[in-house]
């Protein structure tokens, strides 16, 4: 579904990525694994068209390098961003309503389902996203992300931070992605979420791919963790 | 009490006339984050299409061309000006803008010559609307203020209850975002930019047959509406409204006033003839201080808050 290959990228005269190569199929969450300033966050941007790129980024069959952001989303990619943007003066319903590409309700989510996931954005629905706590931030980003109805959303470091309880209801929003067929490219930097959801994971260092493969095949891989994942 | 309720009313149009202005100048400023300098020369644009429209078809039909005209001007001016010369940066942008202006009142100068043209108040708004004791308050003068009182609130609906409205919002402050979410900020931006440009021309077409409409209109109004934005904060609207009204109070109220400082020292006992020191500076009038009090009154807010009334960034 997305195919990426030798990507490279780079912040004005600055070189972040080296060819980097990923694919995630139809339904499937991937993760992206790797410590800070490896140039994950950087990927993930640079295949939603934000970052000066060069390469290729193949979604649905159609090429996506060199088109501008908006038109990649309106192909059916979305992105959960590290620093939640959230639009801090505007209500969490017209955070939500911003998310949607048109003006109605379409495809495989709706507000009601959002706020029966999370209660509290029902709760909060009126008052200005800003005043809300970062866990609440979080979620509202993601459910933001998901009223564009995207097939494939890449979700970045959405566990950064937050209490327990919000990470297991964080959790069990990745599963309800899942179950609709949506693939999730999952940024993150510890490995326990990351092991237990995914189907497979890539490990990056120094704006490359390292290692790929399954889950099991990381925890079996004691050099890879230790080189390129534990501090 | 007749002259206070009448400047009052004068003050008040002349500050919703600036309103319209900075309104559009701060929301391209939060925009671009960087000051149009050409943001006058669409208000003067809009007074001059004004008049030329209303020699052929007469002041209503030109109360709609000539804005359509202004945002159609700013459209292309964002869309193959500025957005070419934003890649070069803020300098890069500022002084395009600059130029602009320049490029404009060279052109009018072109067009209509340098005297100020004969653009006037329509007929049939050319009575007394009410008298307030023996003044007659032309009708003109209410006309100005309805016109903005009913644009501004259409802006302000337009902003707060309408999906384009939220976009531009949401834009102004994280567009990298909003362009994520699938929506075309570069035509939210030109949308921005030709409704800023159409409401400086609406305020040119009924400012311009209210007071003069001449090549100069668009520097002597620029540098007020800049101290308007300036005083009432980068990139707030509610600023820059509290500062229009206060500012228009001021220009207005203060050519009335006859007073001095050496009114008020002789009040107070002094005795002062021209061979007292300082003399000129004590003879001053407010009314002939009355171009430069906006000016000291930005220098006092740069200095006392410096990112303005309202202000949320810094300039």
């Amino acid at each position: 579904m997305l195919e990426v290959k030798d990507l490279h990228s780079y912040y004005g005269k600055s070189h972040i990525l080296h060819g980097v190569h990923l694919n995630v199929r139809q339904g499937e969450i991937v993760s992206l694994l790797g410590r800070n300033g490896v140039g994950r966050s950087t990927t993930i941007k640079a295949i939603m068209g934000q970052v000066q790129s060069s390469g290729s980024v193949v979604f649905k069959g159609q090429e996506l390098m060199g088109q501008k952001a908006y038109m990649i989303a309106r192909k059916g990619l979305g992105i959960v961003p590290e620093n939640r943007d959230i639009f801090p003066s505007l209500t969490v319903r017209q955070n939500l309503l911003l998310g949607m590409k048109g003006r109605k309700e379409s495809g495989r989510w709706s507000m009601e389902d959002m706020y029966n996931l999370f209660p509290r954005l029902r709760e909060r629905a009126e008052a200005p996203a800003g005043v809300m706590s970062g866990g609440e931030q979080q979620m509202l980003t993601l459910c933001r992300t998901l009223m564009g109805d995207p097939d494939l959303v890449m979700i970045d470091e959405p566990t950064e931070g937050l209490a327990p309880k919000i990470v297991d209801q964080v959790a069990n929003l990745f599963d309800e992605i899942a179950k609709r067929g949506i693939s999730i490219l999952l940024v993150e930097q510890k490995l326990t979420i990351a092991l237990r959801i995914s189907q497979r994971v890539y490990v990056m260092g120094h704006g490359q791919i390292v290692f790929e493969g399954t889950p099991d095949d990381l925890r079996a891989n004691e050099g890879v963790r230790k080189e390129w994942l534990e501090v | 009490m007749e002259f206070f309720l009448v400047t009052t009313l004068n003050s008040l149009s002349y500050g919703l006339l600036l309103f319209m202005l900075s309104s559009g100048l701060t929301l391209i400023f939060s925009m671009m984050g960087v000051l149009n300098f050409a943001h006058a020369s669409f208000y003067m644009l809009g007074a001059y299409f004004a008049y030329q429209t209303s020699t052929y078809l007469g002041f209503w039909p030109a109360l709609v061309i000539a804005p359509l005209a202004v945002a159609f001007l700013g459209a292309l001016t964002e869309r193959y000006g500025l957005r070419t010369v934003h890649r070069y940066g803020h300098v890069a942008e500022l002084l395009f803008t600059f130029g602009l202006a320049y490029i404009i009142e060279e052109f009018v100068h072109l067009l209509w010559g340098r005297a100020p043209v004969e653009y006037k108040i329509p007929e049939i708004l050319d009575f007394s609307a009410f008298s307030i004791f023996s003044t007659q308050y032309p009708a003109y003068r209410v006309f100005m203020m309805l016109m903005s009182v009913g644009m501004l609130a259409c802006l302000y609906l337009v902003l707060t209850r309408t999906r384009i409205g939220l976009i531009i919002q949401a834009s102004l402050t994280h567009p990298e975002m909003v362009e994520a979410l699938g929506h075309n900020v570069p035509s939210v931006f030109m949308t921005v930019f030709a409704g800023g440009a159409a409401l400086a021309g609406l305020a040119g077409v009924i400012g311009g047959n209210a007071f003069v409409t001449e090549p100069g209109m668009a520097a002597s109004v620029g540098t007020i509406v800049f101290v308007v934005v300036v005083f009432g904060g980068m990139g707030s609207l509610a600023g820059a409204f509290i500062a229009s009204l206060i500012i228009g109070a001021v220009q207005t109220f203060s050519v009335a006033f006859d007073y001095s400082l050496a009114t008020l020292l002789t009040g107070l006992g002094v005795q002062l003839n021209t061979e007292s020191a300082w003399y000129e500076l004590w003879k001053v009038t407010i009314a002939q201080a009355a171009p430069v009090l906006p000016y000291i009154l930005m220098v006092l807010m740069l200095i006392v808050r410096p990112k303005g009334l309202m202000g949320t960034r810094e300039g």
